[in-house]
């Protein structure tokens, strides 16, 4: 898409050179009678731009509509750069998850650091302190070098801009499954915190108010990325290098402290947002349209890194570590005051106008002229087909699967070396996790915990996908999504707040993947208004397909819960010798999308795990209640890989074992992965108590002082095996597979 | 006594050098901007961690030549307490106020974990709380912590005590295990790990905070004597 000279409006509309920027026929001429013109080069640019759906969710925004959104703690809800939960004491958390795919899959480093970078800026433009980083990723089998170095790469890429900048990554989720070789999944998650009276709103309120450019200068770098991340992938996506962004941390960090220092002690801003996705544009015509005014920009003015660019690629830009601002008409200075102190540029750019249109001025002539509600509220919205898949009934009636095991104890070893469960030090030890040391719950347990200073509360955070159920069952497992995000807090004595979500799928105009899309969030908006978890915001990746495959849906979860004391901490980890072990629900044989049959067969089929919400959110609240009566020293939540698993990663502090005895069908006592159960660990003087208040609870052993799982069934020793060997199957696995030939 | 906590462009743990000194151990603290030329109303210098200037170029290499870096030597020169950690202890030796170079780690990868260290000399300013040989446990979280002299300036790091803190299992494949060294007139102390990181057994650890507090105790006593 780069000319010698630019095509005339003509052109555009002869040649039809607007589908090269992927607007489609009709949305050309949508444009065309929103102007009363044909549109120039530059204004078919921003169109392109802000009707991706990576802009305006045109294709997703039908389902969208159904999530809850409202709750008496919500204080921002999806619309602005992050949502906004109050959380007491004049204080509230902001929190966000956003994708970078498409730019990881094709230079891995740069896309994950930069996806990190962009959502921080998402936290920081409401004004809050960005407190913790999470994340989630998904990744093909780690069996190709392909695979191993977008893995490396990403993990390296993460790390790199969140140590850099000092906030700490504290927690998330990695899960490899075949679906997502070519197309990995790269999302990332930023916490802040705020106090209500610095909330920020991106409006450009105000006409004759200053429209200020602060940060990095604009560069050719990542034209037209909103609308590459609209595209599936393909071979011909290598070409794309270009689109993908280079991040500068050092660079994100003075502008960090900056902002934060203007809103804090300058009343004279009137509006700030990142400059994310389509730049320049969706910044200028987002905080008009909001405001319900319009702004005139000089590009004359905007600080470059390059020669003679045009107003199609500054406007089109996505170069990192900017923020668009607004100040109060003749108090410009103060802004520019801060800004200079940490060693950067603020600029006046342009105006705030009453007349609603965004217009461009360069070299003395309107280059662009077009209606801000049409660029950033217009977008047609497309009520795509929907389709149930074959497959679907197909799963639905199969024969459920009933795996055969034949040695117990091999089976939990090679269980725990499976890379979606074994330990993920690897990469968490390459993230700085206790930069601000407000880290009281690193990476690796349920969910992390950080502490709020000067208080004595403290968040807890997790990201959660089981994106396996959500394939073979969209609707349950998009329930099951939202109940394990909720049940991690839960374990770590958190109250579970509000969600923000990333929804990862393939491409909607294929009517089996916008049923998927469409049956799992109703599975998700049916699971948050029974646990009372809203939607406060979120980030919808679409036509994440590799040459015509679709990744398995993927509706990643990031979840915030308010501790109310820190004495409620809670961790997965056994405490000590002579506590009662106790699961809370029970056990049927469901191993439908398990990671024992994935183990097995290679691949999943059959029924997901059911799920009964009213059972689940009863088991939360009578968890919580004891645990914030002090009643439990651990609480674990019983997932992939199922009881056994569960017990041995409870083991994992080294300190202690576990004797239990199980009932029932011993391989579902063992593996199976039913839902809403929780293994707990309790001091025997609070048992009665405990008891009392977990119906579903049932005492199935304790925990020793000799370091080795011991399991019976049926007055007979049917598994035993020392920490030493749990241990290294489980903490081995990952750097085996990564270090091993491809 | 009155801390200074050194904050350069990128610098990130300033604000848990703070704290530490402030809230845990209940000394003053006060940020000082790296434009800042005199320190000559701080009793001790605290070189935070982080990534000063980006660490572009190589670790501490463009820090060493702030303003505030005339006053830290000035200070180093008064026989003043400073304490490098992580970036700190980067721009310290490219300062030369510390022998030796930061490699990167021996993986190439960054490594944040809990580590544990021996108190090798525990006979200075910064050490005199812990006991001889005391096992203590102290986060590491860098990417170029992988310490390297030659063996000549090792031998003399090693004939003067001047090797405080050694790795019980070298994290990053620094010489000799060293984490932690200092100047030969004792008071200018480098080190990877960061005790700042260790001074709450809600966060993990509470084995840096008599690190701080053997900077307190020389103080005094000093301050007694003198006075």
């Amino acid at each position: 898409m780069s000319y010698l000279h630019e095509p005339t409006a003509e052109q555009i509309q002869e040649q039809k050179l607007y589908r090269e920027m992927g607007l489609s026929d009709e949305e050309f001429a949508l444009v065309q009678s929103i102007i009363g013109r044909l549109p120039n080069w530059t204004e078919t640019g921003l169109f392109s731009v802000m009707w991706s759906e990576h802009c305006s969710y045109k294709n997703s925004k039908p389902v969208l509509r159904k999530f809850p959104v409202d709750g008496e703690r919500v204080l921002q809800g999806p619309g602005e750069g992050a949502g906004v939960v109050d959380i007491g004491d004049g204080q509230a958390v902001v929190f966000k998850i956003e994708s970078h795919n498409h730019p990881s899959a094709i230079e891995p480093y740069q896309g994950a650091a930069t996806g990190v970078g962009g959502i921080i800026r998402d936290i920081f433009s409401m004004g809050a302190r960005p407190v913790a980083l999470l994340n989630s990723l998904r990744f093909g089998e780690l069996t190709s070098s392909r695979v191993k170095y977008l893995f490396e790469e990403v993990v390296a890429g993460i790390a790199g801009y969140g140590n850099c900048i000092g906030i700490p990554t504290v927690g998330g989720e990695v899960q490899f499954d075949a679906s997502y070789d070519g197309n990995p999944l790269v999302n990332a998650m930023c916490v802040g915190l705020i106090d209500h009276k610095d909330i920020q709103k991106g409006q450009a309120k105000g006409a004759g108010n200053s429209v200020m450019y602060v940060g990095a200068r604009t560069g050719r770098d990542g034209i037209h990325g909103a609308t590459f991340a609209s595209e599936e992938l393909t071979e011909a996506s290598e070409e794309k290098r270009p689109a993908v962004q280079v991040g500068d941390p050092f660079m994100e960090k003075l502008l960090l402290e900056a902002c934060l220092e203007l809103i804090q002690n300058c009343d004279a801003l009137v509006g700030i947002q990142d400059m994310g996705a389509a730049g320049l544009t969706s910044s200028s015509a987002e905080m008009a349209s909001k405001a319900g005014m319009g702004i005139e920009m000089n590009l004359d003015l905007v600080p470059q890194r390059e020669l003679n660019m045009t107003a199609y690629e500054m406007m089109l830009s996505e170069s990192q570590e900017r923020m668009l601002i607004v100040m109060q008409k003749g108090r410009e200075q103060e802004a520019i005051d801060i800004f200079e102190k940490w060693g950067l540029e603020a600029v006046v750019v342009g105006t705030v106008i009453e007349d609603k249109q965004l217009r461009l001025l360069q070299h003395g002539e309107v280059v662009a002229d077009v209606p801000v509600d049409a660029l950033a509220e217009e977008a047609p919205v497309y009520h795509k087909p929907s389709r149930e898949p074959e497959m679907f009934s197909k799963f639905q009636n199969e024969e459920p699967f009933v795996p055969a095991v034949e040695s117990k104890k091999e089976t939990l070893l090679q269980l725990l070396a499976q890379p979606t469960i074994a330990s993920k030090s690897w990469v968490f030890d390459q993230y700085d996790y206790m930069v601000r040391t407000n880290t009281v719950v690193p990476p690796g347990s349920d969910a992390a915990v950080i502490r709020i200073r000067e208080t004595d509360k403290a968040l807890a955070m997790t990201t959660d996908c089981n994106s396996r159920y959500l394939y073979l069952d969209p609707e349950t497992g998009g329930q099951i999504a939202v109940a394990e995000a909720a049940r991690n807090l839960v374990c770590s004595g958190a109250e579970p707040l509000a969600i923000t979500d990333c929804l990862n799928y393939g491409n909607p105009e294929k009517p089996e993947i916008f049923w998927q899309l469409e049956k799992s969030t109703d599975g998700m908006s049916e699971a948050c208004r029974t646990l009372g978890t809203p939607v406060i915001g979120g980030n919808v990746s679409l036509y994440n397909e590799t040459n015509g495959v679709a990744v398995y849906p993927t509706p990643v979860i990031g979840m915030v819960g308010l501790v109310h004391h820190l004495d409620h901490i809670t961790t997965q980890y056994f405490k000590a010798p002579g506590d009662l072990i106790y699961v809370i629900g029970e056990t049927l044989q469901e191993f439908g999308g398990s990671e024992l049959q994935k183990m097995q067969l290679g691949k999943i089929s059959g029924k997901a795990p059911a799920l009964n919400l009213e059972t689940e959110v009863k088991r939360q609240k009578q968890l919580l209640e004891a645990i914030q009566n002090g009643l439990v020293e651990s609480a674990h939540d019983v997932a992939e890989g199922g009881l056994s698993v569960a017990l041995a990663e409870s083991m994992m502090n080294g300190n202690t074992g576990a004797s239990v005895e199980l009932e029932g069908d011993l391989v579902s006592a063992l593996y199976s992965e039913t839902q809403s159960r929780f293994l707990v660990s309790v001091k025997p003087e609070n048992a009665k108590a405990f008891e009392a208040m977990n119906e579903d609870a049932k005492q199935i052993g304790f925990v020793t002082d000799n370091a080795v799982l011991r399991i019976d069934h049926e007055n007979q020793e049917v598994l035993a095996a020392a920490y030493d060997e749990l241990h290294s199957a489980w903490k081995g696995a990952i750097p085996c597979l990564l270090t091993s030939k491809a | 006594m009155r801390f200074a906590v050194i904050v350069f462009p990128g610098s990130n743990c300033d604000i848990d050098m703070f704290h530490a000194v402030k809230d845990e151990l209940g000394a003053e603290a006060e940020y000082v901007w790296h434009d800042e030329e005199s320190l000559d109303r701080f009793d001790g210098i605290l070189l935070p961690g982080g990534f000063s200037y980006g660490d572009y170029l190589r670790t501490g290499a463009i820090a060493q030549f702030s303003h505030v870096m005339d006053g830290v030597k000035k200070a180093a020169e008064a026989g003043k307490p400073v304490l490098g950690v992580c970036n700190g202890f980067q721009i310290l030796q490219e300062a030369g106020l510390l022998p030796g170079a930061m490699r990167r780690n021996e993986s190439l990868k960054f490594i944040c974990k809990q580590e544990a260290l021996k108190v090798v000399n525990n006979e200075t300013m910064f050490s005199s709380s812990y006991g001889k040989d005391e096992e203590i446990i102290i986060p590491i979280a860098h990417g170029a912590g992988n310490y390297y002299c030659d063996e000549e300036t090792l031998k003399q790091l090693e004939e003067e005590n001047r090797i405080i803190f050694r790795y019980k299992n070298n994290p990053n494949g620094s010489v000799s295990d060293i984490a932690g060294i200092m100047n030969a007139k004792g008071n200018v102390l480098g080190m990877m790990p960061h005790p700042e990181r260790a001074v709450s057994e809600l966060l993990g650890s509470a084995d840096g905070l008599k690190l701080f507090q053997s900077i307190v105790k020389s103080w005094r006593e000093n301050h007694v004597l003198s006075s």
